[in-house]
């Protein structure tokens, strides 16, 4: 599984890296940074919560 | 009553908590009958952009709804029960009454949120608003297109909020706050001070230690009058003087109510088979060890979607544990908190309260209780976990200062 962000819906709000902090990180400018483009192995469920937790439902996951 | 007999689910309050209950009892593998009932006509929509991109100038002004009616009908299995306010709930035979019905369930996770305070003596006068829902914003919202003058009652989030809306069309506001400082309970005297330096940087005035004498105006409103006898002029005025749990709908049901239903760790609410979620519930949070109620985005998601899983599942019940964390947007600039604030002490690990940038740290005793960020959205998340971690306050100011190395070892800002 990949992760999409779309980027005109993120706010930097940082839910998923509260989350998934192996996965998402905001950074200086309030700008996500993913750290990994596919779903790694042992954080599946993580990132799926990060997904559906997002406020601006900007995360999605595409196979 | 045992997890195989409960064959039916109903949640009242159709907004955040109420639509993350829905969804997580069908991802659990409820199948039995859903209900939601929700006294607004619309479908769940979102709040915090209410105060942010509704208002802004050119912004949109419809909701950003969560799910469309066909997906919670036909995808989700949800019976809608909109414009219908709950009346009364009867937890001996497990009825809610709702818009003149008799809705029978076995587990109900009640969700009715908070509604904003207003300022006594002024229903009836245009021009006069809270804001906590879409009807609400865009009232505000059509007031300042028009130019108008704002007065904001209460120098809290949404207040705030408003105020940053009001100078970015250049339009002159006015915040009006009862304590000697902002924010007191939120962030604590001092930070609230420094946070409300914001207000004067852009062009916003405050009167702190002031309380409103009147609304002035026949029919609409004209102006507000100080405690002190100052008067302004005003076209709108948006009362930010902070909301009460809706448990009105529960009196003579026998649910234990005090400032929100109270509940316990697993977020059950004193009768069989109710629970309780978001804005509304007041649980004992056992990271905290207190018993809290926050009126916070993330707390109510979670708490939705906690609350069905364990009403579902009463034999596998979890309980619900979090640090607090909620952001306002402010002229640009970015506040996020996480954990709770104490009056124990707090430290700047990085940047300085009166500049554009800062990241505090609170304790209790020897513990690390709060974070603390403006425009510091790489750092509050990290703390956020170490919050969570139990983590020593000294442990964290250490772990400041080796991030603080790092950063410096790779930016030159
Ligand atoms: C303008 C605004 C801005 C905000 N900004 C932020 C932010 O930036 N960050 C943040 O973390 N949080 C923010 N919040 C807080 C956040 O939106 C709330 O915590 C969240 O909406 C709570 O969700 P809830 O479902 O518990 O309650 P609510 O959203 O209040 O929903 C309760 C629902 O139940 C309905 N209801 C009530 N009584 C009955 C009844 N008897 N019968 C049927 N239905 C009933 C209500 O009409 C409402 O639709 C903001 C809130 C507002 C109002
Ligand atoms: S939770 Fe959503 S909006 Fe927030 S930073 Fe992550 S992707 Fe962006």
């Amino acid at each position: 599984m990949r992760i999409v962000l779309d980027r005109a819906k993120c706010t930097g709000i940082g839910i998923c890296e509260a989350l998934a902090p192996t996965v998402f990180e905001v950074d200086d400018h309030g700008e996500l940074v993913v750290l990994s483009a596919e779903v790694p192995e042992d954080a599946q469920n993580e990132v799926t919560e990060a997904v559906e937790g997002c406020p601006t439902m900007a995360l999605r996951l595409q196979p | 009553m045992s997890a195989a007999t409960v064959r039916s689910l109903v949640v009242v309050g159709a907004s955040l908590a109420g639509l993350r209950a829905v969804e997580a009892a069908r991802k659990a593998g409820f199948a039995g009958r859903i209900t939601l009932i929700g006294d607004e006509p619309h479908l769940p929509y979102d709040r915090p952009p209410l105060s942010k991109q509704l208002l802004a100038p050119g912004g949109p002004t419809d909701p950003v709804t969560f799910r469309s009616r066909a997906e919670l009908v036909a995808e989700l299995g949800v019976e809608l029960l909109l414009d219908a306010p709950a009346t009364g709930l009867d937890p001996d035979s497990r009825v809610v009454h709702a818009g003149g019905e008799d809705v029978a369930y076995d587990a109900l996770v009640v969700a009715t949120g908070a509604a904003a305070r207003g300022l006594p003596g002024t229903e009836g006068l245009a021009g006069v608003h809270v804001l906590r829902t879409l009807d609400d914003a865009r009232a505000v919202r059509r007031a300042l297109d028009e130019g108008a003058r704002t007065v904001v009652v209460g120098a809290g989030f949404i207040g705030s909020e408003v105020a940053s809306a009001a100078r970015e069309r250049g339009l002159p506001i006015t915040i009006v706050e009862a304590l000697p400082s902002p924010l007191v309970r939120s962030v604590g005297a001092d930070l609230g001070t420094a946070l409300s330096l914001l207000h004067a940087r852009n062009g916003t005035a405050l009167h702190c230690g002031q309380t409103v004498a009147a609304v002035e105006g026949t029919g609409r409103v004209e102006g507000v009058r100080l405690a002190d006898g100052t008067v302004i002029d005003a076209d709108l005025v948006v009362v930010g003087i902070g909301a009460v749990p809706r448990t009105d709908w529960l009196a003579g049901s026998g649910l234990p109510v005090d400032d929100g239903v109270v509940c316990d760790e697993f977020l059950r609410a004193g009768a069989p088979g109710i629970y309780a979620a978001g804005d509304v519930a007041r649980w004992h949070n056992a990271l905290f060890d207190r018993s809290m109620r926050v009126e916070h985005w993330s707390a109510a998601a979670e708490q939705g979607a906690r609350a069905a899983r364990n009403a579902v599942s009463p034999a596998e019940v979890q309980s619900y544990v979090t640090v607090p964390y909620f952001w306002s947007d402010w002229y640009g600039s970015r506040i996020q908190f996480a954990g709770v604030a104490t009056n124990a002490g707090h430290e700047i690990v990085s940047g300085d309260p009166a500049g554009d940038h800062f990241v505090a740290l609170y304790r209790e005793g020897d513990r690390l209780t709060g974070v603390l960020t403006l425009n510091g959205q790489r750092h509050v998340m990290k703390y956020r976990r170490l919050i969570a971690q139990r983590a020593r306050f000294d442990e964290a100011i250490a772990f400041a200062r080796t991030s603080v190395l790092r950063r410096s070892a790779t930016t030159t800002s």
